[in-house]
C-alpha cells in the first residue's frame, strides 16, 4: 500500500526529509506499528522516533492516536506537539 | 466566520472594522493579539520561524471556530495566524469574536486561543541572541487550559 508520509518540525529535521511515498507492508496496521517500522529504516529514523511517546500523528490531516488504524489512509504525518498561538 | 494563515502582518483595527462592517446586531467585539517576546523561559529571543502543515492548519482552525460557534451565540469570528520569519514585537496571532453581549465574546475568544494552541499544527523555532536555534516545547499549562473546556464525562 503506497502512502504519503509527511514530517514536520524536528521530526522533519531528524529524518532529513519533508515527505516521501512509502510502500507499507500489510502487517503495518496502526500508527504505532508504522512508527516502529519507520524506526528500523535507518539511524535518522531511529533518531526521529526515539521519543515516540512525544511524536504526534495525523491521518489525512486530522489528529489521531497511536492506536488509530491506517486503513484507507492517503497521507500520514508525524510531528511534535504543536506550539502555535 | 473565517480563518487565514499568512506571512504578512495584520492590522487589528482594520480587521475589527471588517468584522463589524454593515452589521447592527453586534453589541460586543473582543480581540486577542499574540506577539513575539524578546525573552522566553529565561532565554533571549532574537527572532523565530513559524512552520505549519498547510491544509491541516486551515481545517483545524475552521474546526475550532465552528466548535466555538456551537458553544456561544457568535455573530462573527476571525482567526488570523502568521507563518514564516518573525521578530520580537511582531504580531503572531489575532482572534476576533463578535456577539450581542460581552460574555459570549470574551469566553469564545479565550476558548479559541486555548484550542488553537493545542490543536492547530504550528511549530515555533526560536533563535537566541547567540544565534543558536531551538524548537519551542509545548507547555503542559496550555494542555490544562484547553482541558478546562472539555466537559467532564
Amino acid at each position: 500500500m503506497p502512502v504519503k508520509i509527511r514530517y514536520f518540525s524536528w521530526v522533519r529535521e531528524k529524518t532529513g526529509k519533508a515527505e516521501e511515498v512509502l510502500d507499507l507492508p500489510p502487517d503495518i496496521e496502526t500508527v504505532a506499528d508504522l512508527m516502529t517500522w519507520l524506526k528500523a529504516l535507518g539511524p535518522e529514523y531511529a533518531e526521529a522516533f526515539a521519543r515516540s511517546d512525544v511524536v504526534r500523528a495525523a491521518i489525512d490531516q486530522a489528529h489521531v492516536k497511536p492506536t488509530a488504524s491506517l486503513a484507507g489512509a492517503r497521507e500520514i504525518a508525524f510531528f511534535p506537539p504543536v506550539t502555535g498561538g | 466566520m473565517s480563518v487565514r494563515v499568512q506571512r504578512e502582518d495584520f492590522d487589528v483595527g482594520a480587521e475589527v472594522r471588517r468584522v463589524a462592517a454593515d452589521r447592527t446586531d453586534i453589541g460586543a467585539i473582543v480581540t486577542f493579539t499574540g506577539m513575539v517576546r524578546s525573552e522566553n523561559e529565561g532565554r533571549g529571543v532574537a527572532g523565530m520561524t513559524l512552520e505549519h502543515y498547510p491544509g491541516m492548519t486551515e481545517s483545524e482552525l475552521a474546526r475550532v471556530e465552528a466548535e466555538a460557534g456551537k458553544r456561544w451565540p457568535l455573530q462573527a469570528s476571525l482567526i488570523v495566524h502568521r507563518i514564516g520569519a518573525l521578530n520580537p514585537g511582531d504580531n503572531i496571532v489575532l482572534v476576533v469574536t463578535a456577539s450581542a453581549h460581552r460574555e459570549a465574546a470574551f469566553a469564545a475568544a479565550e476558548f479559541l486561543m486555548d484550542y488553537l494552541k493545542t490543536s492547530a499544527p504550528f511549530w515555533k523555532k526560536e533563535r537566541g541572541g547567540d544565534g543558536a536555534e531551538r524548537w519551542v516545547e509545548a507547555r503542559q499549562s496550555d494542555d490544562r487550559a484547553a482541558e478546562r473546556w472539555t466537559p467532564r464525562e
